[in-house]
C-alpha cells in the first residue's frame, strides 16, 4: 500500500475538550497544526458531560483553591500528585473565565455571574459542608463547552482532519516521537503525519466494560497506541463507577441531580446514604456512593422485580426547577427509563464511567517515563492531556467536575509547553525511520487476509463481560487472579479477529477491529494492575484488604502509596512514588488521613 | 419487551463494489434489551458487518446517527424501534451526497454553519472575571445553544435541497440567531449584513419541516422569523 506523508509542526490526535483546548494554543501561536479526529469535533464524548466544571469562583458560597485542592487530594485517596493538583486548582478560575469569554452559555446567578451548584466530594472549609463549585450550563455543560471550544477554533482557523483515525505512534531508535500513522475513513488510505510534536487527547476507554456511560467511540485509542509503542500506562486499576447510570441502559444521570437535591433510596424508601456518609450523605465521593449502593443491592434492599437497582428521587423538587436546571436529565429519563422524574423516581445502578489512569504526564503535559533512576523523564516530542492522560490529578478516585477542568487546564498547559519548546527551538523534525508505517500496514494486512477468525463483536463481548465480572465495583482476590488469565486468553483471541467487510470506503467493521486492539491493551493493563495492588484505595476495593487499625479503609500506605506503571511488553509492572509535595510554598502538603465523608 | 424479529428495508451503496444503490431486505432478531433503532441496527451489524452508519453517544447529544427513518429524518438512538411500522425503511439523509450506505457527506452542511461566523465576537478587552449576563438575558439562548448539528432539519428542508450552496438552512440560521441573541456578542449588524441576500436567509418559506423533525425540539423557524423581523426593523 502506498503511504502518503504529511508534515506539520504539531499534530494533535483528538478534538474533544482537551484536544480543542490544546489546539487553540497552537493555532493562535501560528504553528502549523493538524488536529485528527475520528468524529466531527462536536461529536466527541465531551459533548455528553452534564453536571459542570469545577472552579472556586465563589459566586454563591465562599470558596478558594485551597479547599478545592484539599477535596481533590482527599478524593484521590492521596494517590494524586500534589504538585499537579495545586496547579489545576489554582488555574481553575482563569480557564473557566476564559471559556466564558469564548462564549460558553453558562447559567447565571441573579447578579449575572456564572451559576454554580454543589457536587459530590466538593466541600467548604476542609470537608465541613457542601460548597457550590460546579460551574454549569443547565445539565448540558459538556455540550456547551465543546461547542464553545470548537467555535473558538473556527475563529482561530485550526486545521482539522475529520474522520481520520490515528492507528499507531511513530517512534525512532532514540525513542523520540515523530508523529502518527492515520487512516482516512472516506478512502481507507493510510498517511503518515510527521511532526515535531505530537499531542494525544483521545479520551477514555470506558467501553472495556459491558455496562458503561461512555460512547461507542471511547475505545482508548491513544492509550493503546502508547502502550504498543512501549510507553507504560499509569494507575490503570482505577476506574470510576458512577453511582447513577440508568439501570439497563447505562446512560448517565449527572451527580448534579443530587447537587440540586436528589436523594437515593432503597426498596424500603430509606435514604440509605445517611448511614454511609453522615456529613455529605448523597453528595459523598463517587466511589463511596457506588459501594454503598452495591452493598444495599447485595444485601437484598434493591428495587424492582429483580432487586437489582436503587432509586434516585427528585419528585420532591419543584417541577419548574427540574425543567430549568435538569432538562436534559428529564429527557434522558423519559427516553431511556420510560419515566418522568417529576412524577416518579429514576432506577439507577453504578456504571463504569471514567478512567483515572492513563499515559503518564507531568503538569506541563509532557509524557514522562522512567529512565535510570529518574522516574519522570520526558519523551521527546510526546505530550498528552485529558482523560487519556494521567497527570495525576485524580489519583484513585476523581471528583465530579474535575475532569472538564482537567481538559481545560492540561489541554492549555500541553499546548503552552509545545509552543514554548517550539519557539525555543527545542523541537526538530527528525528523519522518519524507513519502517515508520510498517506496524500499521501489518495490522491492516492481517485483517485483510485473516481467515477462520472470530468476529470482532464476539471477542469484544468476551472482553467486556470479563472486565465486568472480574474487575467491578468490589474486587475479589480469586476473581482477580482468574481475571488475569481470562483477559490474557481474550487478548489472544483478539489477534485473530476477522471482518466480512473488505471495502476501502467508510469501513466501520475495520475501524471496530482496530479499536478492539486498543481496548485490549487497556483491559490487560487494568486487570493486571488491579490484581497486583493488594490494598483498597479509592475506586479499587478488594475483599482481602478491609478496614482495620493499621490500614484504615483497607488502605496500606506503608506498601502501596505508589503509582502503578504497566508495560504491554511481557505485562511487566513497575512502580513510582506519589508526589506528596505541592508545587509552591503557598500551601502545606495535605497530610495522609483516613477518608470519611 | 421480549425477543422479536423486525424487518428492514435499507438503502445500501458501497462505491467500492456497487454500480448503483439498492434497497436491501433484511430481518434481525432483537434481544429484549434492544429498545432503540440504534440498538436494532447495531444488532443487525453483528449479522452483516458491511452495513455502515455513524454513531457515537447513543443518547441523542452527539448528532452522529441522523438518518431518514420511514420517510422522516430522526436520530436512530432516540427512536423506539417498536414504534416503527415494518418493514422499517432506512435511507441516508436526503439531499446530501452519499458516501456509503447511511453515511452522507456533510461538507455542504458544515460549510453553511461555518458561513455565519459561528463564534462569539466581542472586541473589548477581556475583563478579569466573567462578563455579566442576567438570568433573563441568558434565557434568550435557550432553544438555540442546544443544537447538536445533526442536520435532520436542513436535510428535510426543500429550500436547502434546491440551494444547498446558497441557502444557509435552518441549522445555520438557528446558530446565527444564537449569537445575535447573546448580549455578550457585539456583531449583530455584521451578522445581519451577512444574511442580507435573496438566498442566504430569504429562501426560507416557512414550510416548518425543520421544526417537525428536530430531535432536540428546537424551533429554527422561530429563530429565522426573529432574524427577518430584525432585518425589517433596521430597514425602516
Ligand atoms: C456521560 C458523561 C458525563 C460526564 N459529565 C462530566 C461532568 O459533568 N463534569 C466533568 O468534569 N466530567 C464529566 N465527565 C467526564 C468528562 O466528560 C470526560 O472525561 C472528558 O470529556 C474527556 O474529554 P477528552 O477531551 O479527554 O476526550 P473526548 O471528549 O472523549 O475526545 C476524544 C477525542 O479523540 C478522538 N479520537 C479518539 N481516538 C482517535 C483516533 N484513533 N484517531 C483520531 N481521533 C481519535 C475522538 O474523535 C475525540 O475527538 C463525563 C463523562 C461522561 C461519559
Ligand atoms: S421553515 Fe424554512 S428552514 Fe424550515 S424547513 Fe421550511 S423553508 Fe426550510
Ligand atoms: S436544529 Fe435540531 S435538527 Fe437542526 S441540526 Fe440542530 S439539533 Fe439537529
Ligand atoms: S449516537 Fe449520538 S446522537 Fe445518536
Amino acid at each position: 500500500m502506498k503511504v502518503a506523508k504529511r508534515t506539520f509542526d504539531a499534530v494533535i490526535v483528538g478534538a474533544g475538550g482537551a484536544g480543542l483546548r490544546a489546539a487553540l494554543q497552537l493555532s493562535e501561536s501560528g504553528m502549523k497544526t493538524a488536529v485528527l479526529t475520528k468524529v466531527f469535533p462536536t461529536r466527541s464524548h465531551t459533548v455528553a458531560a452534564q453536571g459542570g466544571v469545577a472552579a472556586s469562583l465563589g459566586n454563591s458560597t465562599e470558596d478558594n483553591w485551597h479547599w478545592h485542592m484539599y477535596d481533590t487530594v482527599k478524593g484521590s485517596d492521596w494517590l494524586g500528585d500534589q504538585d499537579a493538583i495545586e496547579f489545576m486548582c489554582k488555574k481553575a478560575n482563569e480557564v473557566v473565565v476564559e471559556l466564558e469569554h469564548y462564549g460558553m452559555p453558562f447559567d447565571r446567578t441573579d447578579d449575572g455571574k456564572i451559576y454554580q451548584r454543589p457536587f459530590g466530594g466538593h466541600s467548604m472549609n476542609y470537608g465541613q459542608a457542601p460548597v457550590m463549585r460546579s460551574c454549569a450550563a443547565a445539565d448540558r455543560t459538556g455540550h456547551a463547552m465543546l461547542h464553545a471550544l470548537y467555535q473558538r477554533n473556527v475563529r482561530a482557523n485550526t486545521q482539522f482532519f475529520v474522520e481520520w483515525m490515528a492507528l499507531d505512534l511513530i517512534r525512532d531508535a532514540d525513542g523520540d516521537v515523530l508523529g502518527v500513522t492515520a487512516m482516512e475513513m472516506e478512502t481507507g488510505e493510510v498517511s503518515i503525519f510527521h511532526a515535531k510534536a505530537t499531542i494525544f487527547a483521545t479520551g477514555g476507554a470506558g467501553r472495556i466494560y459491558f455496562s458503561s456511560t461512555n460512547a461507542f467511540i471511547n475505545t482508548g485509542d491513544g492509550v493503546g497506541m502508547a502502550a504498543r509503542a512501549g510507553v507504560p500506562l499509569e494507575d490503570m486499576e482505577f476506574w470510576q463507577f458512577h453511582p447513577t447510570g440508568v439501570a439497563g441502559a447505562g446512560v448517565l444521570i449527572t451527580e448534579g441531580v443530587r447537587g440540586e437535591g436528589g436523594i437515593l433510596r432503597n426498596s424500603s424508601g430509606e435514604r440509605f446514604m445517611e448511614r454511609y456518609a453522615p456529613n455529605l450523605k448523597d453528595l459523598a465521593s463517587r466511589d463511596v456512593v457506588s459501594r454503598a449502593m452495591t452493598t444495599e443491592i447485595n444485601e437484598g434492599r434493591g428495587c424492582g422485580p429483580d432487586k437489582d437497582h436503587v432509586l434516585l428521587d427528585i419528585t420532591h423538587l419543584a417541577p419548574e426547577n427540574i425543567m430549568k436546571r435538569l432538562p436534559g436529565i428529564r429527557e434522558i429519563s423519559i427516553q431511556f427509563a420510560g419515566i418522568d422524574p417529576i412524577k416518579a423516581p429514576i432506577p439507577v445502578v453504578p456504571t463504569c464511567h471514567y478512567q483515572m489512569g492513563g499515559i503518564p504526564t507531568n503538569y506541563k503535559g509532557q509524557v514522562v517515563v522512567p529512565q535510570g533512576d529518574n522516574n519522570n523523564v520526558p519523551v521527546r516530542g510526546f505530550y498528552a492531556a485529558g482523560e487519556c492522560a494521567c497527570a495525576s490529578v485524580h489519583g484513585a478516585n476523581r471528583l465530579g467536575t474535575n475532569s472538564l477542568l482537567d481538559l481545560l487546564v492540561f489541554g492549555k498547559s500541553a499546548g503552552e509547553t509545545v509552543v514554548e519548546d517550539f519557539e525555543a527551538g527545542n523541537l526538530s523534525l527528525k528523519p522518519l525511520p524507513d519502517d515508520a508505517a510498517d506496524v500499521s500496514l501489518a495490522r491492516l494486512a492481517r485483517l485483510e487476509n485473516q481467515t477462520n477468525g472470530e468476529s470482532v463483536h464476539e471477542v469484544r463481548l468476551a472482553m467486556q463481560r470479563t472486565m465486568q465480572k472480574h474487575a467491578g465495583v468490589f474486587r475479589f482476590n480469586d476473581l482477580l487472579k482468574e481475571g488475569v488469565e481470562a483477559i490474557k486468553a481474550v487478548a489472544e483471541r483478539a489477534k485473530n479477529t476477522e471482518i466480512g467487510d473488505k471495502s476501502k470506503v467508510w469501513n466501520t467493521a475495520r475501524m471496530e477491529a482496530l479499536e478492539l486492539d486498543n481496548l485490549i491493551e487497556v483491559a490487560k493493563a487494568t486487570m493486571i494492575s488491579a490484581e497486583a495492588r493488594k490494598e483498597s484505595r479509592g475506586a479499587h476495593v478488594r475483599d482481602d484488604a478491609l478496614d482495620n487499625a493499621e490500614t484504615p479503609n483497607g488502605r496500606d500506605d506503608a506498601n502501596w502509596l505508589k503509582h502503578t506503571l504497566w508495560y504491554s511488553e511481557g505485562n511487566r509492572l513497575a512502580y513510582k512514588p506519589v508526589n506528596l509535595k505541592p508545587m509552591s510554598d503557598d500551601v502545606e502538603p495535605i497530610a495522609l488521613a483516613k477518608r470519611t465523608y | 419487551m421480549t425477543k422479536r424479529t423486525v424487518q428492514f428495508k435499507i438503502y445500501r451503496y458501497d462505491p467500492d463494489k456497487d454500480d448503483k444503490p439498492y434497497m436491501q431486505d433484511i430481518s434481525v432478531e432483537l434481544e429484549a434489551s434492544d429498545k432503540k433503532l440504534l440498538d436494532a441496527i447495531t444488532r443487525l451489524k453483528v449479522k452483516d458487518d458491511t452495513l455502515s452508519f455513524r454513531r457515537s453517544c447513543r443518547e441523542g447529544v452527539c448528532g452522529s446517527d441522523a438518518m431518514n427513518i420511514n420517510g422522516k429524518n430522526g436520530l436512530a438512538c432516540l427512536t423506539d424501534v417498536d414504534s416503527l411500522q415494518q418493514p422499517i425503511t432506512l435511507r441516508p439523509l436526503p439531499g446530501l451526497p452519499v458516501i456509503r450506505d447511511l453515511v452522507v457527506d456533510m461538507t455542504q452542511f458544515f460549510k453553511q454553519y461555518h458561513s455565519i461566523t459561528p463564534y462569539l465576537i466581542n472586541n473589548e478587552p477581556a475583563p478579569e472575571r466573567e462578563r455579566l449576563q442576567t438570568p433573563e438575558e441568558r434565557e434568550e439562548l435557550n432553544g438555540l445553544y442546544e443544537c447538536i448539528l445533526c442536520a435532520c432539519c436542513s436535510t428535510s428542508c426543500p429550500s436547502f435541497w434546491w440551494n444547498p450552496d446558497k441557502f444557509v438552512g435552518p441549522a445555520g440560521l438557528l446558530a446565527a440567531y444564537r449569537f445575535i441573541a447573546d448580549t455578550r456578542d457585539q456583531a449583530t449588524s455584521e451578522r445581519l449584513d451577512n444574511l442580507e441576500d435573496p438566498y442566504r436567509l430569504f429562501r426560507c418559506h416557512t414550510i416548518m419541516n425543520c421544526v417537525d423533525v428536530c430531535p432536540k425540539s428546537l424551533n429554527p423557524t422561530r429563530a429565522i422569523g426573529k432574524i427577518k423581523d430584525m432585518m425589517l426593523r433596521r430597514a425602516i
